[in-house]
């Protein structure tokens, strides 16, 4: 089992030593899956800025903040030092290719540590959302209000003593009342601009998102944008499921790509399992990965182009979409919602025919793709609408916490699947696209080429597709096989402890990651060694890019901003959980 | 004595209207014409040119789009006209999970509709809050507006919000939902717990129309209470 291992090593722990002393310690636990570095909230700021600038260090990409709340902890796990929440801060760096966590822990009365805004604007939301759902507060931050719930809420709802079902009231006072909207007044200001609101149900929000600009006359002079519309409290809902009960959950997120999901949690919980799971199930898990890619890429150029007022593309692209579904539909009964993954799994093996299905659908996938590239790659109206709007460049990407698409096309070359390879994206041959442009005509551009190297790896492995089990056989996380239960006591036993137990994860934690549809798909999650999950915090790929999305629209027209939205690509379920 | 609906005019082969097979009056002269009641013909209109407004939030919507796409072609059955603006359209589809957040902005949606207007609620989330029994999440819309077809599954299938507009337009036809409602008023939602706060009751009134309506869910147990002012208490210390 993992916990066996040797706690990970940390390249730069001299430098630390010697710039920061004994005020940040590194925490020695076995089988941790990253670095993990310990400080209080005093040197909370000397050691995020070390962090960022050292050359030993370089950790630019600041990916999430996981809090969490160890006040049911069992005793022999609760904090030593009679401290209540933790903030765990998940760094990357582009340039090490390394993960880093850093942590602080909190007291139970009123939590608060210095905000990391200025370090990394990336915190922003993230700070707003641990403020919201955890009650942590941020000092000297810029705006810290509720962000996923609405302001007629009372108390932290991730506290683990907040009712799950517990709700409040909210009114129409209760939405966003921004700066902005209140500033309609000022006389200074009268008849030079005025407020205008974008959503939620507006049909280039898709749904559930909503930006309040201000304008003058076309020109967008300043914005800011909400989320929180479809905040469907994925991570309480956990906290009151099984370990495999979660997976449905999981599909949930980011919808477009449903099996992503799934893949990435149940590999985090496999990973603090330690345990392997057979060729079969990664090779099918890898194959399913890449056409919800695809299906989700499809999606977002299908819709961002109806947006921009190109429909055809829209049946073109939902065509081969139809097909996949027909493949997902035959591998677990569900065309959308899968909930196929399994801790050391899958729900059940791929139909017979699988490899010769996937490899039918290929042609027309590609044809459909041409079709769209055809009619848009050169097209002056396209080109018009998408080439120069929407720009990020490379510094600002990254200072905001992009990964994912919109991170390559803005001259990135990270890649979960390329740099951090899991499943079986280690054995194939691909290449990760990249723009150095970064407006929104660059992510269509990568977004396209995504699709044809998906392509590629599943080619590669419909060629070699291993025969054997789907599952691993350790009957300790996933069903025994009906026969065994029926026909020996073992089996019947196994079969038994996990339906009325579930899944034991040892106690620990881990930040898994995998490369969603949009970008890293992190979970954060936490064991106390009984069978439900302790604490999921997952690291939605569009949340970064939603938070930014104020800043790339200012100085654009009302009409970019739609352009720059639909690239992006935000997915609400996800965004929100 | 009641008649038998009147039905819809035919057409022949040789592409005349074919005499009606209700109270219509065959033609002697050879001119084709037909009569029938006003609020038949009106309905008949109206379950066939549906106008949808899909309020669509979650994974539902991801569905609904397939409906309305090429391959479910959703302009078989006279429901493909979309439109994105609660004004211009009489069926809301509300596709998705919507949380308490998002409720006052439902029911604004809603009450800009002009009559008549119907409500299909799509999937699990939208008709009972599915499987987020949760601290943000509405439990069914029918706390906020009226629903005249629930349709199941999360997501429903193409083929079964197909179904369900199917039905909708039977409903229609048949007369049974031309009835006005009255909703003026954002009805707050909040689900019965904290018992010191009224809880309006929703459950009565006009908006009780949905036969067999769930009754609010009972939450309310002391033990939750206390959580609730712990909540509340944890909250006035200098949160707020
Ligand atoms: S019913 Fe299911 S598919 Fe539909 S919005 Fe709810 S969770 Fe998503």
């Amino acid at each position: 089992m993992s916990a066996t291992l040797a706690p990970p090593s940390i390249s730069f722990g001299p430098v630390l030593e010697q710039k920061l002393g004994k005020r940040v310690t590194v925490e020695q636990r076995p089988g941790a899956d990253i670095p993990t570095l310990v400080t209080d909230a005093v040197t909370l700021k000397e050691a995020a800025l070390f962090l960022r600038d050292d050359p030993a260090t370089a950790y630019d990409l600041f990916l999430d903040l996981a809090s969490v709340d160890n006040s049911k902890l069992p005793g022999n796990l609760a904090p030593k030092d009679g401290s209540r929440f933790q903030a765990n801060y998940i760094l990357y760096s582009t340039r090490r290719n390394e993960h880093l966590r850093l942590r602080v822990n909190l007291p139970a009365k009123d939590p608060a540590v210095p905000t990391l805004t200025g370090v990394w604007p990336a915190a922003n939301w993230f700070e707003r959302e641990a403020w919201d759902l955890m009650g942590i507060r941020f000092e000297g931050h810029p705006n810290l209000q509720r962000l996923l719930t609405h302001n007629g809420f009372v108390g932290h709802a991730l506290r683990k003593d907040y009712d799950k079902s517990q709700r409040w009231l909210c009114t129409e006072e209760d939405l966003l009342q921004t700066e902005l909207a209140a500033r309609t007044d000022d006389p200074e200001d009268m008849f030079e601009t005025m407020t205008l609101n974008f959503g939620p149900s507006h049909p280039t929000t898709h749904g559930t998102l909503r930006v309040v600009m201000r304008v003058d006359g076309e020109k967008i002079v300043a914005a800011e944008s909400e989320c929180g519309y479809l905040h469907r409290c994925f991570e309480k809902m956990s906290e009151t499921h099984t370990w495999v009960q979660v997976v449905p959950y999981t599909d949930r997120l980011n919808y477009c790509s449903p099996m992503i999901n799934g893949n990435g949690y149940v590999r985090g919980v496999e990973q603090m399992l330690g345990i392997e799971v057979p060729p079969r199930a990664k090779a099918a898990r890898t194959v399913l990965n890449e056409f919800s890619r695809i299906m989700d890429h499809l999606v977002c150029i299908g819709a961002n182009l109806v947006d921009l007022g190109a429909l055809t593309n829209f049946w073109y692209a939902f065509q081969p979409r139809e097909e996949i579904y027909g493949l997902l539909e035959a591998c677990c009964g569900a065309r959308l919602t899968s909930s196929y993954a399994r801790i050391g799994g899958l729900a059940k093996d791929v139909p017979d025919n699988f490899v010769e299905w996937s490899r039918a659908l290929l042609p027309g996938i590609r044809e459909k793709i041409a079709d769209i590239d055809g009619l848009i790659t050169k097209n002056k109206i396209a080109w018009n609408r998408m080439r120069g709007t929407g720009y990020v460049s490379k510094e600002n990407a990254i200072a905001w916490g992009f990964t994912g698409p919109c991170l390559r096309a803005s001259g990135v070359a990270y890649d979960v699947r390329k740099d951090k390879p899991y499943e079986m994206y280690g054995d194939v041959d691909f290449d990760v696209p990249i723009s150095t442009d970064g407006d929104n005509f660059a992510r269509y551009l990568v977004r396209m080429e995504e699709m044809r190297q998906s392509m590629r790896i599943i080619e590669q492995l419909l060629a070699r597709f291993p025969k054997g089990p789907i599952n691993s056989d350790d009957y300790r996380v996933i069903l025994p096989p009906k026969e065994m239960v029926y026909n020996e006591m073992e089996g019947l036993i196994y079969h038994f402890k996990l339906v009325f137990e579930g899944v034991k994860v040892p106690a620990g934690e881990i930040y898994s990651f995998t490369e969603g549809a949009n970008g890293e798909l992190g979970y954060s999650l936490v064991s106390d060694g009984s069978g439900f999950p302790y604490r999921v915090k997952v690291r939605p790929p569009c949340f970064p890019l939603f938070a930014s999305f104020e800043h790339i629209i200012k100085g654009s027209m009302v009409s970019d901003a739609v352009a720059t939205l639909g690239a992006l690509n935000i997915i609400a379920g996800e965004l929100d959980r | 004595m009641k008649t038998p609906p009147p039905s819809l005019p035919v057409r022949s082969p040789a592409g005349k209207i074919a005499p009606p097979l209700g109270p219509g009056i065959p033609s002697s002269s050879g001119a084709d014409f037909l009569t029938t009641k006003l609020d038949v013909a009106v309905q008949w209109a109206q379950s066939n040119s549906l106008w949808p407004m899909p309020f669509g939030t979650a994974c539902c919507a991801i569905e609904f789009m397939s409906v309305v796409s090429s391959h479910y072609d959703l302009a078989r059955f006279g429901a493909e006209v979309v439109r994105f603006s609660p004004r211009q359209s009489d069926l809301l589809i509300v596709a998705g999970t919507v949380v308490d957040k998002l409720a006052p902005v439902l029911k604004k949606v809603y009450d800009q509709m002009a009559e008549p207007k119907w409500v299909i609620s799509m999937g699990v989330c939208a008709s009972t809050g599915g499987f987020y029994r949760a601290y943000h999440v509405v439990q069914g819309i029918d706390e906020i507006v009226p629903v005249d077809v629930y349709v199941a599954g999360c997501p429903p299938t193409p083929e079964n919000l197909i179904h369900g507009i199917i039905e909708l337009q039977k409903k229609i036809q048949s007369g049974e939902l031309a009835r006005h409602r009255e909703a003026k008023t954002f009805v707050p939602i909040r689900v019965g717990v904290d018992p010191d706060l009224s809880i309006p009751a929703y459950s009565d009134g006009v908006m009780a129309r949905v036969p067999g309506k769930k009754e609010l869910p009972e939450i309310g147990e002391t033990a939750e209470s206390e959580l609730n002012a712990k909540a509340r208490a944890a909250a006035g210390e200098g949160d707020r």
